[in-house]
């Protein structure tokens, strides 16, 4: 660890906290029902609800909102997967790829609609230039705009009493898009292409090599083939949408992806802008904003000993790397003996374990660095904090209703210490409340910890491991953490693009998505219709520094109790493994 | 359910085409056109182009191998080294064994390359996330400068100039690492050793 990694790490929350203040302000402006656009910018929002036949003041009830909801998801997962499965015929595919097959595309296609944006497939020799733009650039903002939509729902829910209603879904969704996603993407898909990061519809270009070189067989190599594309336009809004797909194979490692040390730093800043943005929206949304602050106080208080952890790990190195090296002298000059298998140099240790950290706090998935050659206690970082429901600032919208979930479980449980029906923001918490709660808790690590058991039981889920021993482990447990709480990052070293694995992913993803959305806005709904209750010298307080340690607490215990046992396994058993020589 | 299920067909395909076009035409084009028209060179792929041969991109690594140039790091890309059309990592474990193996033959081969020099920096025996990966440390680049100083017949001094020239310091004395690009001071190890300058780095013509 170095002072200056410190200094960059501690500069990145500084910037993301001062950047999350006034865009929190304005995303609950875009969502307060008397929010009109200025002049011309109305146009489009009115044009798309008189084409689609919406009122937009006209309010769903929850199941309606749920119906929508899902309409709206599956009709874009079916036009994605239609799309890969036909885009040799559909053109601006100048490589002339051809079409995905069938459970790669389903895989594919339920990943982008459900805001995981794992990817079984490597971009630039899969994905026509169209299917990137059309099926899964598209997805990208629909998906991020569907959880914010669904976060407001749920809201309004605690915000309203005695109401039937949660809001209208097409009018969430448009607003979320054209004012939220939309603007921000593109100030971000210019900044960097400023930086380098490519932006054309032009065919791979061909490079004459200074050093001709020769293949695995032997054959001489004069010339590099560099795969190209309208990456920018796409990166911003994976970025920030807490989506992650990359444009190429490698993701935001790719120097035409991520060319320097800037374009890093906006890119990571993206990743997490949303989620904490979006809990400064909640304050102002409910009408106190130091319950948004509480909510954010509690991922920050999780977040950073993760991210100081991971950097740790990560710059102390791989010992039996260093002994390779035939190390005796310290060399003065940065990168030192950090573990540099599968980063950049232009990131070094710092801005890459702060980037794996910030993409799996939130949902995002998205890399800059290779996760599976990180050392066994700098790999647990990522994997845990996936493994908490990516509530730890989470996906956009996602990441905090699941959050409030783990809220209404703490209010239950301070009520049941000192025996009274607990409460969140004036709204009794009872059965029903609790049971969905308790859904959107419990169905991630079940997904998890059976996906893993399954895999790692049958031939075709082992045969897909690419690293022997504990390691091995670890590949499939963060591949089904990743799938079951929607992240998409992966230890890429498994081979995942199988139809075992397609399938079963597939079915993880789908599940963590749409099974969680609905509990919530069930949720939504049956505290719409409750009374306000007043606040009494019972009433446990929810935005102090006693409830944020109890909300991080429940969070931490409940991932913890359920995940040790495998962690125990996978990383732990390596490291100890690593250090014991 | 289904009545009201059905209610909402149309607007889900309105809307959902209305975003297409928004997000999925609109978007890109905008952005690819306030890209050509502000930033050409890096919209294209910041491709280096002399005389009219594309020599490669500034952002993107080359192989090299030869003693007269400075070597980058390893790349896991198939079938050859730094191949931009498949970009991919090692995915090594830390306690593989092909890692420890692959490190210590890289070890190896530098140390029978460069007798004399001591420790070998990390990022010449590390595989890079990419494959691509166009940087070097100012460690690994000053490691190197004997060998090439001597296979070139030029003054050990004058190479390691050209070093100091082309690293690049932490952005804003704060983000990322200091680095340099190999590629670029291979370039500029040419021009020094052809001792004119061939013609200045330009993008490629605009056309999106």
């Amino acid at each position: 660890m170095t002072a200056q990694g410190v200094l960059e790490l501690t500069v990145y929350v500084v910037v993301l906290l001062a950047a999350a203040w006034p865009l929190g302000r304005y995303m609950a402006r875009v969502y307060s029902e008397s929010f009109v656009p200025p002049g011309w910018l109305a146009l489009p929002e009115r044009g798309i609800y008189r084409l689609a036949g919406v009122d937009p003041s006209a309010e769903m009830s929850w199941r309606m909102y749920a119906l929508a909801m899902l309409a709206f998801n599956v009709l874009g997962l079916a036009v994605v997967y239609v799309l890969q499965r036909t885009q040799h015929l559909l053109p601006l595919n100048p490589e002339g790829l051809g079409p995905v097959s069938p459970d790669s595309s389903l895989n594919t296609a339920i990943s982008f609609a459900s805001n995981t944006n794992w990817q079984g497939y490597g971009g630039e020799t899969t994905m026509s230039y169209l299917t990137q733009m059309l099926g899964l650039g598209v997805q990208n903002f629909v998906s991020a705009a569907t959880g914010m939509a669904i976060l407001v729902a749920l809201v309004r829910g605690l915000k309203r009493t005695e109401s039937g209603t949660i809001g209208n879904f097409w009018v969430d969704l448009t607003r979320s898009t054209l004012y939220i996603l939309l603007p921000l993407s593109l100030i971000l898909a210019i900044a960097l292409v400023s930086q380098g990061v490519v932006q054309t519809f032009s065919p791979h270009a061909v490079a004459t090599l200074t050093d001709p070189t020769t293949d695995v067989d032997g054959q001489s190599i004069a010339e590099q083939p560099i795969a190209l594309g309208p990456a920018a336009s796409q990166v911003a809004i994976k970025q920030l949408g807490t989506n992650g797909g990359g444009f190429f194979n490698v993701n935001s490692a790719h120097p035409l992806e991520n060319p320097t040390p800037l374009s890093n730093f906006l890119e990571c800043l993206a990743i997490l802008l949303i989620p904490a943005a979006l809990c400064f929206a909640f304050g102002h949304l409910v009408g106190d904003i130091w319950q948004g602050i509480a909510l954010l106080a509690a991922m920050l208080l999780i977040f950073l000993p993760c991210l100081a952890f991971c950097y740790w790990a990560e710059a102390a190195g791989n010992p039996a790397v260093v002994a390779a090296m035939d190390s005796v002298e310290a060399i003065s000059v940065a990168p030192a003996t950090g573990n540099m298998e599968g980063k950049e140099v232009r990131f070094g240790i710092a801005s890459s374990a702060l980037w794996a950290t910030a993409t799996t706090a939130a949902s995002n998935g998205s890399v800059n660095s290779m996760h599976d050659s990180y050392t066994p206690l700098g790999g647990l970082v990522p994997i845990w904090l996936m493994q908490l429901g990516e509530v730890v600032f989470g996906g956009v919208g996602s990441g905090l209703y699941g959050l409030l979930a783990f809220a209404l479980i703490t209010v239950f449980v301070a009520g049941l210490m000192v025996g009274r029906t607990p409460e969140y923001l004036g709204k009794k918490i009872e059965a029903f409340e609790m049971k969905m709660a308790s859904l959107v808790i419990l169905i991630p690590p079940a997904l998890v910890l059976v996906g893993t058991a399954i895999a790692v039981t049958v031939p075709p889920g082992r045969a897909a491991i690419s690293n022997p021993g504990a390691h091995g482990l670890s590949e499939v447990l963060y591949a089904f953490s990743s799938a079951g709480n929607n992240n998409g990052s992966a230890f890429a070293g498994l081979g995942a693009n199988t139809p075992f694995y397609n399938l079963l992913l597939g079915v993880a993803m789908f599940v963590a998505r749409y099974w969680l959305a609905i509990p919530i806005l069930a949720i939504a709904g049956s505290l719409a219709a409750k009374k306000c209750v007043p606040t009494t010298s019972g009433t446990l307080p929810t935005h102090t520094p006693l409830f944020v340690v109890l909300l991080a607490g429940i969070v931490v215990l409940v991932g913890a109790l359920t995940f040790l046992p495998a962690l125990a396994l996978g990383p732990i058993v390596e490291h100890l493994q690593m250090v014991s020589g | 359910m289904f009545s009201e299920l059905s209610r909402q067909l149309r607007p889900a395909l309105i809307v959902f085409l209305a975003l297409t076009l928004v997000t999925g035409v609109v978007y890109p084009l905008v952005v690819t056109a306030i890209a050509w028209t502000l930033f050409p060179t890096a919209a294209g792929g910041s491709l280096i182009v002399q005389e009219g041969v594309v020599r490669g991109s500034r952002l993107v690594g080359q192989p090299f191998d030869d003693l007269r140039y400075f070597w980058g790091r390893p790349s896991a890309t198939g079938p050859f080294a730094y191949n931009a059309s498949v970009s991919s990592g090692s995915n090594l474990g830390p306690t593989n064994p092909a890692l420890i193996d692959a490190v210590q033959q890289r070890a190896a081969d530098l140390r029978s390359a460069h007798p004399g020099r001591g420790t070998i920096p990390v990022d010449l025996v590390t595989a890079s996330a990419s494959g691509l990966d166009p940087h070097i440390s100012p460690a690994a680049a000053q490691y190197q400068i004997e060998r090439v100083a001597a296979a070139r017949q030029l003054p050990a001094e004058q190479v390691r100039r050209l070093v100091e020239e082309q690293t690049e310091p932490e952005t804003f004395g704060l983000l990322g690492e200091p680095r340099v690009n190999v590629l670029l001071l291979n370039l500029k190890l040419d021009e020094l050793s052809a001792g004119t300058a061939v013609g200045q780095a330009a993008g490629e013509p605009a056309n999106p």
